[in-house]
């Protein structure tokens, strides 16, 4: 007959408890707010002042905390998705090789000759050789350079592929190799730009890679896109290069392993600088804004011990030549060196604002990207925006959902009374289950639970139309709302789990917004068949039991 | 008696097959008007399926398209699309618009020159202005969210036709299928007509759709199939019309509460998902029409087994063609 099971009800008021509890924190959104910040920042620092203390104390510690995660399109902020060039890391690789090489190359010039590099495209190193018959020796000296490959799939290849052809030898890097050196680029990439986004501080950036070479950067309440870009899509490679001349001429004639970079401030004027760098930003443990002794911006930095005895060593034996600080391609400043420089720190001035000081030392602490990155997509959203569609999903939530309990009532009487409030509770439990999980609300979000609103009810209808039917031949009210739920079951299954589907590959298509709407709808579905199933039915039963009704009417 | 809103009076005796002929007709022409439509006018693509920058413009002034176009005119950004949004929800000193900028050639990402330049070219024109959002996609991404939608699109329809199939038999899949690609075909020959923006949203919308109205035909099916196991003798057509005649009442109720729910966004849900709401809102009307008039037409047209009593799918033998019914 109509019953249910104590436990069975124990366990139907519990989750609807559980789920409601959940959802509370977000009517009093910006207080949980200010608390979680609060907790969050004394954690991290360690410190706490009378200010952080009252945000903390003004939200209950046992309570649930969990907040429904507004998306961008809500809270306001970019969204970045950018490319990471991995190939030139390729020609990096290789360029760093080249010294190492024409060293062994040339102890042994007795057999193969001499050699020099020729001009060749990106990720190729073409050397040419005086004696071409010693080429296969050449190439088993070149060959002493490579490794094994480490990785699952390339194991047994080995790092370089190396060919001859006549005089020119060929290295390039295999592909098992570039497919383990891409990883790599790409898992720094997001590193550091984890570190110089975590920098500026701000809330609940998310930072992942997707698919083979790129990377998804969203960060709320950055004032626009281009900032981002600015703080994440610099490379700041950092180096610290011997300078051969100065000039006026950016087509200047050098010698091999020399370039021509321009100066980042003075129009027209050009450095000759040797390739390799004496020091590297990689060697930096420390970068901090500070004045030079005029007074002006300028970075502190410091070496590791490798970096500070190199830098030692170079300064030591150049005494009253210049250096260059080679910041992306371009001469930041290049110094004379007035003394040997062995504390391992130093500084960089020239002309730069304080907020170009402080910039470039954030930069220089996170380190160098390994690689250029490129953007493909980039979203901005202000937050008054994202306050007015806040606003806008409100109201249209609310006269929604008073429409469909309005409709309902009207056509199911006290049976459409238990739905609404179970409609309601399906509200409190979406939000309860958003917040418990984590999940982030996008506008097309709201249209899911809006949608869901509309929807919800249907399993309902099935239950209740069907309970009409069964009046008409059952044999008493309790057996016509029992048969009635049981023969619903079928088709509501059906018509939930088609659904599901739909909902499923909605958020493997979704970006963003639309993956918003899939985790709402998904969470949609099943809270609305829990409260559509159990929580009317224990209302129903509930009512029943005490009334008694000889007659129904649905 | 208390009083009950009954959109459907109870017992309804309608004969969905009386003008079977004129509704299909009216479908299979909606559907090809939409094809012709798709062809003639083609989707007015956002940005994600085209690449390029769109720039949302508020300001306290009046906005007046013309002069934002002249002022853009120097930049030499090849297409420019504006137009003005309107909107019940906007304050009475709030004027949005819409400023469109296609790809620029041969660039493979987004350019800061482009979308700084117009900034400022608008910022000269109207001082008050601010630009609340400001989205680019660059081509490389773009081409690839086609390709995503198009999957996305076609892997739904796959998945359902293979759980109906699997649930109920071949016949009704397809008569599911057939209904969801009329729903789908007739959403977009809307949005080709009528040149609404066509973005990821719009695919998301139609996925919803296609959930929608899957949900609506299983519900029929599923009464159909519980119809064909308690009258085994009737005739297919009748059986039919008795069960969508038994499930009217769920179909009108549920479709009004989502309506209800949707208007309400439509139209106090602000402009920036309008065309999200508007598809789906559409979508439903023509999903509800579909699930009764379209999916199990198709059913009774290619006939189907009727011992459900059996488990063995050999049965299948048995089944008469619907043709064949009186």
């Amino acid at each position: 007959m109509l019953q249910i099971d104590r436990w069975k009800r124990i366990l139907i008021i519990g989750i609807c408890v559980l789920g409601l509890a959940y959802a509370m924190p977000n009517l009093f959104y910006e207080r949980v707010e200010a608390h979680n910040d609060a907790v969050a920042t004394i954690e991290k620092t360690g410190v706490s002042t009378p200010e952080l203390e009252a945000a903390e104390s003004d939200w209950p510690g046992w309570l649930p905390s969990g907040l429904v995660n507004l998306g961008l399109d809500l809270r306001g902020g970019a969204h970045l998705l950018a490319e990471v060039q991995v190939s030139e890391v390729y020609k990096s690789r290789l360029d760093a090789l080249w010294p190492d090489l024409r060293r062994a190359l040339a102890e042994e010039r007795a057999t193969i000759g001499t050699n020099h590099k020729l001009e060749s495209q990106d990720g190729l190193l073409k050397i040419e050789i005086g004696n071409p018959d010693q080429m296969a020796r050449a190439i088993e000296i070149v060959r002493g350079f490579s490794d094994p490959v480490t990785s699952l799939t390339g194991a047994g290849q080995s790092s370089l592929d190396i060919s001859g052809d006549g005089k020119v030898m060929t290295v390039q890097l295999s592909e098992a190799e570039k497919a383990v050196t891409d990883d790599r680029t790409i898992q720094q990439s997001l590193e550091i730009i984890r570190r110089r986004v975590d920098e500026v501080g701000t809330r609940e950036p998310t930072i992942m890679r997707q698919g083979s070479d790129r990377i998804l950067i969203q960060v709320p309440g950055i004032g626009s896109a281009e900032e981002l870009k600015s703080l994440i899509g610099t490379t700041a490679k950092l180096t610290f290069n011997p300078v051969a001349g100065i000039g006026s001429d950016p087509d200047a004639q050098v010698d091999p392993g020399q370039v021509v970079l321009p100066d980042s401030k003075k129009e027209g004027v050009y450095y000759t600088i040797e390739e390799a760098p004496v020091v590297t930003g990689e060697e930096l443990t420390d970068a901090l804004p500070s004045t030079d002794q005029n007074g002006l911006p300028a970075v502190d930095f410091r070496f590791n011990p490798t970096g500070a005895r190199k830098f030692g060593a170079y300064t030591a034996a150049n005494i009253h030549q210049p250096f260059a600080i080679v910041l992306d391609d371009e001469v930041i400043s290049a110094p004379e060196i007035q003394q040997a420089i062995t504390t391992g720190s130093g500084m960089i001035s020239g002309s730069m604002t304080f907020d170009e000081a402080n910039e470039l030392a954030i930069l220089l602490r996170a380190g160098a990207l390994p690689a250029e990155l490129t953007f493909l997509e980039e979203r901005t959203v202000g937050p008054e925006l994202g306050q007015d569609s806040i606003d806008a999903g409100k109201i249209a939530s609310m006269v929604g959902f008073i429409a469909v309990i309005v409709l309902m009532v009207l056509s199911y009487g006290m049976f459409g009374v238990f739905a609404s409030i179970a409609l309601a509770i399906n509200m409190g439990l979406i939000f309860g289950v958003l917040s418990m999980i984590g999940a982030t609300l996008t506008l097309p979000g709201i249209a899911g639970i809006v949608l869901t609103i509309g929807m919800a009810v249907d399993a309902n209808v099935l239950v209740f139309e069907r309970i009409r039917e069964e009046l008409k031949t059952a044999r008493g009210p309790a057996r016509a709302i029992e048969l009635g739920y049981e023969k619903a079951m079928s088709a509501i299954v059906d018509a939930n789990i088609t659904t599901l589907i739909i909902a499923a590959i909605l958020f493997v298509l979704g970006s963003g917004p639309v993956k918003g709407f899939a985790v709402t709808l998904t969470i949609g579905i099943v809270t609305s068949v829990f409260t559509a199933l159990w929580v009317t039915r224990l209302m129903t039963v509930t009512w029943f039991e005490r009334a008694r009704p000889r007659q129904i009417e649905v | 008696m208390a009083f009950r809103l009954k959109l459907v009076p109870d017992n309804t005796k309608i004969d969905f097959f009386r003008w079977q002929f004129l509704t299909f007709g009216i479908s299979s022409v909606l559907a090809v008007l939409s094809v012709v439509c798709l062809l003639v006018f083609g989707l007015n693509f956002g940005i994600d399926f085209k690449g390029g920058t769109t720039i949302r413009t508020e300001s306290t002034q009046e906005v007046d398209v013309g002069t934002y176009r002249q002022a853009l005119q120097p930049l030499g950004l090849g297409d420019v699309a504006i137009s003005q949004v309107f909107d019940p929800t906007f304050r009475a000193d709030q004027h949005v618009a819409q400023v469109r900028i296609s790809a620029q050639e041969g660039t493979e990402s987004v350019t800061a020159e482009t979308i700084n330049s117009v900034e400022a070219a608008l910022q000269e024109v109207d001082p008050s202005i601010t630009f609340p959002s400001v989205e680019s996609v660059g081509p490389k991404v773009s081409g690839e969210l086609i390709k995503t939608a198009v999957y996305a699109i076609l892997a739904s329809l796959a998945a359902i036709s293979i759980y109906i199939w699997l649930r109920f038999e071949w016949q009704f899949s397809v008569g599911a299928i057939v209904s969801l690609v009329h729903d789908v075909l007739i959403t977009m020959g809307v949005f080709a007509l009528f040149q609404i923006k066509f973005d990821l949203a719009t695919v998301a919308a139609l996925l919803t759709i296609v959930g929608y109205s899957i949900n609506d035909t299983v519900v029929v099916f599923d009464r159909l199939r519980e119809n064909l196991m308690k009258y085994k003798k009737r005739a297919l057509r009748e059986v039919m019309n008795l069960s969508v005649n038994e499930t009217l009442s769920r179909t009108v109720m549920t479709s009004g509460t989502t309506l209800v729910a949707l208007i309400a966004l439509l139209v106090l849900g602000g402009d920036v998902i309008r065309g999200f709401v508007f598809a789906i809102t559409f979508g439903i009307v023509i999903g509800t029409y579909s699930s009764i008039y379209v999916a199990k037409n198709v059913v009774l047209w290619l006939g189907v087994k009727r011992d459900w009593s059996k488990k063995d799918p050999k049965d299948a033998a048995s089944s008469f063609p619907g043709a064949e019914a009186p």
